[in-house]
C-alpha cells in the first residue's frame, strides 16, 4: 500500500469516526425525548379561560398598573370590527378549552425535528417551536400575535420560550399582557398524559411570574389543527364611536364575584399575596359561607 | 480492508454505550444503588403551593353542591348534596378532605425528606398529614388510612447512550379511606387509585415542582380526574405552619 493510499484511508477513517460520533450524539439526544406529536385532548377539570365574569382576576399576580388596565377594559371592544379577529396571545393554548394538535417538520436527511407546531384555533395563532438552534430575533424585530418560539430538549422535557408577542390579554376579560411579556413552556409526558407548565413573565403588568399548569390526554380522535375562519362583521357599533372602556375606579362589575362567591375584593382584583396559603389566615374570620349552589353547579351526571 | 475498518468502527461505536453501562461485568456484582442514591431529581426541601388555579375551590370552602369541573356519578351527587360538616366532625372525620387524592391540591406547604434510603416522607402542614412513598416494596397489610399506601418509582430521563438527564417520580396510592376531593364533600371512594407524577423545573429565582394527579374512581367519577398543581421551593421552613384538619375551613 502506497503512502497516498494510506493517507486516503486515514482521511476516510477519520471522517467515518466523525460521522459515528455525530450518530452517537444524535442517538443520545433522540432517546432523551418523548413523542409529542399527535392529538392531545383537554379535560378542562381546572380553570379554563375565565371569560365568564368581566372582573375576575382571581389567582393572577397583577401589579397596580396591570389591575388598572384590566379594570379599564370593556368587553364591548370585541364588537369593534377591527378587533373581532385579533385573537388571543399564545397563553391561550393552556387557558382555553381546546385540545392540542401537534405536528413536526422533520429534517429529511437526519430525521430530527426542525420544528413542532401546535395548531391554533380561530382564537389563537399557531405556535411553531423552532428546534433547529436558530437564535431569538433581535429585540427590535416585529412583534406578532403568535410571537416567536424556540425550543430544546432537557432530558425528557421539551422546553419552549416564546417572545416577541404583541400586547394582549392574560385572560379574555381584559387582564393585560404587554409586548414585553415572555412565556416559558415545559412539556412533561407520562404515558398518555402530557402536563404543560407555563410561566409568564411580564415586567409591565405582573408583580411576579404567573404560572399555569394544565394536563392533556392523548387522543385517538384527531383534533383539528385549525379552526373556522374568523370573519369580521357589523355588530352594532358605529365606526366613528370611541373604544368602549370603563373608568377603572368605576367599573360596574368589580363586586360581582364578591356577591356571587363571597370572594374578598383583593382576591378578585388579583393581588399577589392572595395566591399563597398564608392569605387564608387573613380571611378566615371574615369569609362568609355561601348558600348552597342551585345553578351551574357542575355537569349533570349521566349514570 | 477499508470497508472492514469502517464496519468495525461502526460496530464498536454502537456497542460502546451498552458496554459503558455494563459496569462490574466479570467482577463481583455490586449491589444496586438505593432509590435515594440513584434519585435522578432531588425533591427534598420545603415547597409552597401557588394557587393560581381553582382558587375558589381551594382557598375557601366552596358552596355546598358546587362540584364544577369534576365529572361525578349520580351516586356521588347524592353525597355532594348531603354534605354535612357537622356530621363529619361528630364522626371524627375532619380529615376527609386531606386524604391522598386531594392533599396535593390544598393551599399548603410540603416538606419532603428521606425517611430512609428507600422511603420518601412527605409532610403537609395543612391538616398535619404525612405521606410515605415506598420504593420497590409494598406496605404491610393494614387498615385503610387517609394517606393510603404509596408505591414509588423513578422515571428516568435520557437513556441509551448517554447519562440519564433528569427524570421524575411516579407514585401510585391505594388502600385509602374514602374522602373528599374538595372541602365541600365531592367524594372519592375507598376503592379509588391515585397516580401522581412529580416533575421539577427551574423557575425565575428558584425551582418549581409540578405534581400531576390522576384520581381513578369508577364508583364516584365518570372519568379519571386529572389535575396539575405547582409549588415553589422555599429556602427553609420559616413559614411552615402545621394546622389541624378542619371539616369546615
Amino acid at each position: 500500500m502506497g503512502s497516498h493510499a494510506m493517507f486516503s484511508q486515514m482521511v476516510t477513517l477519520r471522517r467515518a469516526a466523525l460521522v459515528v460520533l455525530a450518530l452517537l450524539a444524535s442517538a443520545s439526544s433522540a432517546f432523551a425525548q418523548f413523542e409529542i406529536v399527535g392529538s392531545w385532548a383537554a379535560r378542562n377539570t381546572e380553570d379554563i379561560s375565565r371569560d365568564s365574569y368581566p372582573v375576575d382576576y382571581v389567582g393572577l399576580p397583577l401589579n397596580d398598573e396591570g389591575r388598572t388596565r384590566a379594570l379599564a377594559y370593556n368587553e364591548s371592544q370585541l364588537a369593534m370590527i377591527e378587533r373581532q379577529c385579533e385573537g388571543w396571545p399564545q397563553f391561550y393554548f393552556v387557558q382555553g378549552p381546546f385540545g392540542l394538535r401537534i405536528w413536526s417538520e422533520d429534517d429529511a436527511i437526519r430525521g430530527n425535528a426542525i420544528s413542532y407546531t401546535i395548531g391554533g384555533w380561530e382564537d389563537r395563532a399557531p405556535m411553531t417551536i423552532w428546534m433547529d438552534g436558530r437564535p431569538e430575533p433581535s429585540k427590535y424585530a416585529e412583534h406578532t400575535r403568535g410571537g416567536f418560539t424556540i425550543g430544546k430538549w432537557e432530558g425528557n422535557t421539551l422546553v419552549a420560550r416564546t417572545t416577541h408577542m404583541k400586547a394582549g390579554f392574560l385572560r379574555k376579560n381584559g387582564a393585560p399582557s404587554s409586548d414585553q411579556a415572555t412565556m416559558t413552556s415545559r412539556f412533561f409526558r407520562h404515558g398518555d398524559i402530557m402536563t404543560v407548565l407555563v410561566v409568564i413573565e411580564d415586567p409591565i403588568y405582573l408583580a411576579e411570574p404567573h404560572i399555569i399548569t394544565k394536563s392533556f390526554v392523548l387522543s385517538a380522535t384527531p383534533i383539528s389543527p385549525i379552526g373556522p375562519p374568523c370573519v369580521s362583521t357589523f355588530e352594532g357599533r358605529p365606526l366613528d364611536e370611541s373604544v368602549p372602556h370603563f373608568e377603572p375606579e368605576k367599573n360596574p362589575f368589580v363586586d360581582e364575584l364578591t356577591k356571587k362567591f363571597g370572594l374578598p375584593r383583593d382576591v378578585v382584583l388579583g393581588r399577589r399575596e392572595t395566591i399563597y396559603p398564608e392569605y387564608r389566615k387573613t380571611i378566615k374570620d371574615t369569609f362568609v359561607a355561601q348558600p348552597a349552589c342551585t345553578r351551574n353547579c357542575g355537569a349533570v351526571p349521566n349514570r | 480492508m477499508r470497508r472492514f475498518s469502517l464496519l468495525a468502527l461502526f460496530a464498536v461505536a454502537m456497542v460502546l454505550p451498552v458496554a459503558a453501562h455494563a459496569q462490574g461485568r466479570g467482577g463481583p456484582a455490586a449491589p444496586p444503588p438505593t432509590p435515594r442514591a440513584s434519585a435522578p431529581i432531588d425533591l427534598t426541601g420545603y415547597w409552597v403551593a401557588v394557587v393560581n388555579e381553582d382558587w375558589r375551590f381551594r382557598m375557601v370552602t366552596p358552596a355546598k353542591g358546587d362540584y364544577g369541573g369534576v365529572q361525578i356519578t349520580k351516586e356521588a351527587l347524592q353525597i355532594v348534596n348531603n354534605w354535612d360538616p357537622a356530621a363529619d366532625e361528630k364522626a371524627g372525620e375532619e380529615c376527609k378532605s386531606y386524604g391522598a387524592a386531594a392533599i396535593m391540591r390544598l393551599p399548603a406547604r410540603v416538606h419532603i425528606t428521606w425517611q430512609d434510603d428507600s422511603t420518601l416522607k412527605v409532610d403537609v402542614d395543612a391538616g398535619t398529614q404525612t405521606r410515605l412513598f415506598r420504593f420497590g416494596q409494598g406496605a404491610p397489610l393494614r387498615e385503610p388510612t387517609w394517606q393510603g399506601d404509596s408505591t414509588a418509582q423513578w422515571e428516568r430521563g435520557g437513556g441509551r447512550g448517554g447519562p440519564p438527564v433528569g427524570g421524575s417520580l411516579a407514585v401510585v396510592t391505594k388502600n385509602m379511606r374514602a374522602g373528599y376531593l374538595r372541602k365541600n364533600g365531592v367524594p372519592y371512594s375507598a376503592n379509588a387509585t391515585v397516580t401522581e407524577y412529580f416533575d421539577l423545573s427551574p423557575s425565575p429565582g428558584g425551582q418549581m415542582m409540578v405534581v400531576t394527579t390522576v384520581v381513578d374512581d369508577p364508583r364516584y367519577l365518570l372519568q379519571p380526574l386529572i389535575l396539575s398543581s405547582h409549588f415553589k421551593k422555599e429556602a427553609d421552613g420559616s413559614k411552615w405552619d402545621p394546622t389541624p384538619c378542619s371539616a369546615r375551613w
